[in-house]
């Protein structure tokens, strides 16, 4: 169907008024609001219909995809991690520290050690693409047990030797998700160490969520009672710097 | 037009339960204008917002009107298909009718002909609540409470394929919709609506 140009050149126009409005409605604060709330429904409805320690999916060896993308940062170009990585991360520290009775520092021996539980799990990243793979490692409860977090405590925050774009990554969950069986601190991908493009050496997996929750390159495990001191107040990276969900279940 | 916004993230439709960097994708998506996408440039996480704002309203809405359809007859007289409207030759005749944009029934169809019966059928009872449920499937929240519906599509990047082919055959379905309204008298259809053909 061809149309003059002047009447496509019109309804483009058009159209793009409405998307110029609908950017205006969604930058509003009532439209932020809106979204939010929106958010909150979703993570009500999610948290309703499963139990709270429902299992995402677990597959098995032949479903685990040939190549595990790396995504967000892939690289740490700075001279002493490329030291630690070329050695094994012999002084690599995770510290557990804030709402807690027994803060720890651990090492990567100590958590090779703990109770461990290999999972085969898809990952879903927010732009639309997954990828399988079998994770190893302690679950977060075990930690936040042996640290004894307190009553206080509404979020765990995760910590991140990485820098994006100028900013360092960091994330967080509730407590919910923070004690679900499949909250790991994962230190083997298929059966080997972590390479450095998926988080070397050590990444959270947080299953029942995008792939953005998922923290790389892990610093240091925090137990606070509110995230809005945290960063810039929004609970993670991409929530701060572009408006992402901080629930990400959808 | 926020789901344009999201395609454009990652353009590329899998079969299966996983799928990435475009690698056995049965599709590269066109990238779609930002004249076309709400926000009116890439942003994800807006486009986001958006999407799942607009999907409570519509969940709920498309459940009000099968709830409602069914409960007030206006599903059982006006857009149930009779036996006699299956007749080849019935079927026949409506569709030489439409080509003509002859649209009044059929005797044995009631108020709507039979295409449209059809398409009511197609678009309120298959298309609408697929997007709804593959959407759903998409989501790795609710994947838990419901992982056979997962199943059903064959996994979550099946069931993504199958969120863009529904969306794409609704943009479709939308497109033949308008152009019919528009060749047959859409003032006064419209003021019909309202005025319940009264006016």
């Amino acid at each position: 169907m061809s149309m003059p140009i002047k009447r496509r050149g019109a309804l483009a126009a058009i159209a793009a008024l409405m998307t110029g409005a609908c950017s205006e409605i969604a930058d509003s604060n009532a439209g932020r609001s809106l979204a939010k709330s929106a958010e909150n429904w979703h993570r009500r409805a999610h948290r309703a219909l499963a139990n709270r320690q429902a299992l995402a999916r677990e597959y098995s060896k032949a479903d685990v995809s040939t190549y595990f993308r790396g995504n967000g940062t892939v690289r740490i170009d700075r001279p002493e991690y490329k030291a630690a990585l070329d050695a094994g991360f012999p002084d690599w520290r995770v510290e557990v520290r804030g709402l807690f009775d027994n803060p720890l520092s651990l090492s990567l021996n100590d958590i090779r050690t703990m109770p461990q539980r290999t999972q085969i799990t898809r990952h879903d990243c927010v732009e639309g693409w997954s990828a399988i793979g079998e994770w190893t490692g302690p679950q977060l409860s075990h930690v936040l047990d042996a640290a004894k977090v307190q009553e206080g405590a509404n979020f765990i925050v995760f910590r991140c030797a990485d820098t994006l774009r100028g900013g360092d990554y960091y994330e967080s969950i509730d407590m919910v998700d923070a004690y679900h069986p499949q909250t790991i601190i994962a230190h083997l991908l298929n059966g080997e160490a972590i390479p450095e493009k998926n988080g070397a050496p050590l990444r959270m997996r947080v299953e029942r969520q995008l792939g953005y929750k998922h923290p790389k390159y892990l610093t240091a495990i925090e137990a606070v009672a509110s995230l809005d001191d945290i960063g810039g107040g929004k609970g993670g990276y991409w929530e701060d710097r572009a408006n992402y969900q901080w629930y990400a279940g959808v | 037009m926020s789901g344009l916004n999201i395609s454009n993230a990652h353009p590329y439709l899998y079969w299966g339960h996983d799928g990435y960097d475009g690698v056995g994708a049965w599709l590269e998506v066109m990238r779609f204008a930002d004249w076309a996408t709400i926000p009116g440039s890439y942003d994800l996480a807006e486009a986001r917002d958006w999407h799942f704002v607009m999907a409570w309203p519509f969940a709920l809405a498309l459940l009000m009107m099968w709830v409602a359809m069914i409960a007030n007859r206006h599903f059982w007289r006006d857009l149930k298909t009779q036996r006699a409207e299956w007749k080849p030759g019935a079927i026949w005749v409506d569709i030489v009718d439409h080509a003509k944009f002859k649209f009044a029934p059929h005797p044995a169809s009631g108020k709507y002909n039979f295409l449209q019966k059809l398409s009511y059928g197609l678009v309120l009872g298959v298309l609408l609540p697929l997007m709804i449920a593959t959407g759903l499937a998409i989501s790795p929240g609710f994947e838990p409470s419901a992982p056979w519906l997962v199943d059903l599509f064959g996994g979550r990047q099946s069931a993504r394929s199958i969120h863009f082919i529904t969306a794409f055959a609704l943009l479709g379905f939308f497109v033949i919709h308008i152009a019919l309204v528009l060749v047959t008298g859409p003032i006064k259809q419209i003021t019909d609506m309202i005025s319940g053909g009264k006016a």
